[in-house]
């Protein structure tokens, strides 16, 4: 900076030369929630400055179902919102069922919505957990959000036989049929989610610190998230009622009455609070399958080829994934493999928008914007 | 030269002889105490958090602690190789050695404790303070970032709430008249000070959260944001040096807590049962300060730089002064104690408000959102 003549004082003259530090944190470190890294400046205790590097996790998933059967390329995509692999499964099998015009039946349909909507309470629960923990909460809203995801995982495996990566849904249609007990089990499950979450409510929404920490800390406009590409409860918290779910409505979801929480401010609480509100709605989304659902029927098109082989075509499917639009560009030239597949993933438009709002702020809160913005790494890093 | 014995000595040897010996007692039983405390803290905050706790070690897993410090004192002890050689390895010594040497003073019981000085309760805010030097040099001498800020916000807080701390414990002196810790436990045999006291109880609670860095004043060591601070590049025994000295610290100030605001040995109306009575009165109290300790650490998340640097300043400080103010007018004109009740309770009222009325603002000031989610305006689509 160059200070002009007239302007040099005897207090600039003796003030220290003072430089800005630089820190890592990542890909190592408790609050980046996986394997990111961002690289702070900061002044004191203020941030800069802000680069944040991605590509630890890069498995290379698009070129890998390129190289793979439709119907192999299933586990991949599990792996991409490892926290919710049954949304992603949802939209990919709906992009490849576009393609290739394969209906689904009704049953599996209420059974497919069913899945995401828990998955979605499952990543939710999670972000509310690691939300605690970053704002210092010592673990134990962690431990209350993982009881409950541990029994929606419990289900998971009943359901599909594996926890965090089901590979449950099949183009047109689902893998196996529902346990014996699934309804009841469902219920009594919703029951302890809503539990959980009052619990969580209590202990975080209803804690001084907390909401001091959270209120009015990086509020956004509407029209900054729109240009800023952010998608899901980020853009929600500015208030605007935009869910895929509704907007446009796939699957099923036409049928089923829930309400868009929004928020008013954008601010890190807002982000907080339209997660929190919106698993009410996932819970009552899955109650109306619950009773609208087919008792007993197919579970998967009768109708599919031996091997699937999709003419040339393209297609984009956009689901409100659990962390923003989740879009699956495919496009296929004849044969058993897709041509091109290409993931728009929320967490990575969401995570663009960082150093805008990290910058300015403290580092303590740089921590808590990264973890409102609830990425996940499988799906930045593809 | 100055007799600091409680009068008599230890199987009646020589005075310094008997101080070694009271001293390896206190040792030993810190050491004890500290295993067993970190123990202890895991079962509490396993059972806040619907867990078990260590269960495999030992019966109910008694032995954890015991196990822990073998695995520490058996690690290798880790230099990086940018830290200043001899700041990083005296650091752990200089954090323990003033916990260690305000352990010195505390009578656990009746006429029973090291030594017994005329000048205790300032003895203990003059060698507490000593504690940020250790701490400073764990955060400049790691030549680790993490550790630097670490080092320089425990000093920024430490400092700051040092203020607070020492004026809630001067009003209670001037109650007093001595500032010998026996003695101010002997005159609690009627009532316990917090009853004459209340306000200054809750800024001396407040400030020893933050001086012994715990919930939600653990800035300086804050898990999700700077990893550990300043005993991050810290391995091995010199490791648990710090951690030693954080339980023992914890145990030196509930004590030393217990003492001034809950008469310590004291019985609660008086009496004298015998020193292993007051020896577990003494201990039963300091316990239930550790557990209240814990109890806030599960329940609450941690306050940013700002907001705990203007706690201090903006409301503890100057109701730690208005109570000395009020403390000095009523003792001077010779009121009465009820009068001191009177007003220190009218400040804890005032302080407890403060801080209910900030959150109820808050919350109902933009959506009156907190803590009931069904009022959540819900737009139409």
């Amino acid at each position: 900076m160059t200070v002009w003549p007239e302007q040099r004082s005897l207090v600039a003259d003796v003030e220290f030369d003072t430089v800005d530090m630089t820190i890592n944190i990542g890909p190592q470190h408790p609050a980046t929630h996986g394997v990111f890294r961002m690289v702070l400046t900061i002044d004191g205790e203020l941030v800069v400055d802000c680069e944040p590097y991605i590509g630890y996790l890069h498995r290379g998933l698009e070129k890998l179902s390129e190289n793979a059967d439709y119907r192999q390329a299933m586990g991949w995509w599990d792996r991409t919102d490892y926290l919710a692999g049954m949304a992603c499964e949802f939209t990919y099998c709906q992009a490849v069922e576009k393609l290739a015009g394969i209906d689904v039946p009704e049953r599996a349909e209420y059974i497919r919505v069913m899945m995401t909507e828990l998955s979605r309470i499952n990543s939710h629960f999670l972000f509310l957990g690691a939300f605690g923990a970053d704002v210092g909460s010592f673990g134990t809203s962690f431990i209350y959000a993982w009881r409950e995801r541990e029994r929606i995982y419990d289900l998971f495996e009943e359901v599909a036989g594996d926890r965090m990566f089901p590979t449950y849904f099949r183009i047109g249609g689902v893998t196996m049929d529902l346990p014996e007990n699934f309804e009841s089990r469902v219920r009594w499950l919703l029951g302890s989610i809503e539990q959980g979450l009052e619990d969580l409510d209590g202990l975080l929404t209803g804690n001084e610190i907390f909401v001091e920490r959270c209120r009015g800390l990086n509020p956004m406009t509407t029209e900054r998230a729109i240009a800023l590409g952010i998608t899901g409860p980020c853009l929600r918290a500015t208030g605007l009622p935009w869910d895929l779910r509704k907007a446009e409505p796939y699957g099923i979801y036409d049928r089923m009455k829930f309400d868009i929480p929004t928020g008013r401010e954008g601010d890190v609480f807002d982000r907080y609070f339209v997660r929190l509100s919106e698993m009410y709605q996932s819970v009552k989304i899955v109650e109306q399958c619950l009773s609208e659902m087919p008792k007993s029927g197919l579970i998967l098109n009768p109708n599919l080829p031996k091997t699937l082989r999709i003419e040339s075509g393209e297609t984009y499917v956009r689901h409100e994934g659990t962390k923003g639009e989740y879009g699956i560009y495919a496009m296929a030239r004849g044969g058993v493999k897709p041509y091109r597949m290409k993931l728009r993933s929320p967490s990575f438009c969401n995570l663009s928008a960082l150093r805008e709002l990290v910058v300015g702020n403290y580092v303590a809160d740089a921590i808590i914007i990264l973890g409102s913005l609830d990425i996940v790494l499988g799906e930045v890093d593809k | 030269m100055v007799d600091l014995s409680f009068g008599d000595t230890l199987f009646g040897f020589w005075n310094w002889v008997d101080a070694i010996i009271r001293i390896l007692i206190i040792v030993i039983a810190m050491t004890v105490m500290v295993i067993y405390l970190t123990y202890g803290e895991r079962k509490v905050v396993a059972r806040f958090q619907q867990r078990l706790g260590p269960t495999r070690t030992g019966p109910a897993g008694l032995l954890q602690g015991i196990a822990d410090a073998v695995k520490l004192v058996g690690k290798e002890d880790i230099r990086p190789h940018n830290a200043d050689r001899w700041v990083f390895e005296f650091a752990p010594f200089a954090t323990f050695i003033p916990v260690l040497m305000t352990l010195v003073i505390l009578p656990f019981a009746k006429d029973w404790g090291v030594r017994n000085m005329t000048l205790g309760l300032f003895y203990v805010f003059a060698i507490l303070g000593l504690n940020i030097v250790g701490i400073m040099m764990a955060g400049l001498g790691s030549g680790n970032k993490f550790a630097l800020l670490g080092g320089i916000r425990a000093a920024a807080q430490m400092i700051s709430y040092e203020i607070p701390l020492v004026l809630s414990l001067l009003s209670v002196a001037m109650i007093t008249g001595t500032l010998n810790l026996n003695i101010i436990a002997e005159q609690q045999d009627r009532y316990p000070y917090i009853i004459l006291q209340p306000l200054a109880f809750l800024i001396f609670f407040t400030a020893m959260l933050s001086e012994l860095h715990r919930a939600p004043f653990d800035i300086p060591v804050a898990e999700s944001e700077i990893v550990g601070g300043y005993f991050v590049e810290y391995s091995g025994i010199r490791w648990s040096m710090f951690q030693l000295s954080e339980y023992a610290a914890m145990w030196a100030f509930t004590v030393f807590g217990s003492i001034v605001f809950f008469g310590g040995w004291q019985f609660p109306k008086g009496g004298d049962w015998g020193w292993g009575w007051q020896l577990a009165l003494t201990m039963g109290k300091s316990l239930t300060f550790i557990i209240a300790i814990m109890w806030v650490r599960t329940t609450v998340p941690r306050l940013r730089i700002d907001q705990l640097m203007s706690f201090c300043w903006k409301i503890l400080l100057p109701l730690s002064l208005v109570q000395i103010i009020a403390n000095a007018f009523i003792i001077v004109y010779g009121g009465e104690y009820w009068l001191l009740s009177l007003t220190s309770g009218i400040g804890a009222i005032a302080l407890v408000a403060i801080i209910i009325n900030r959150a109820f603002r808050r919350s109902t000031k933009t959506t009156g959102l907190v803590g009931a989610y069904r009022s959540l305006q819900v737009p139409a689509p």
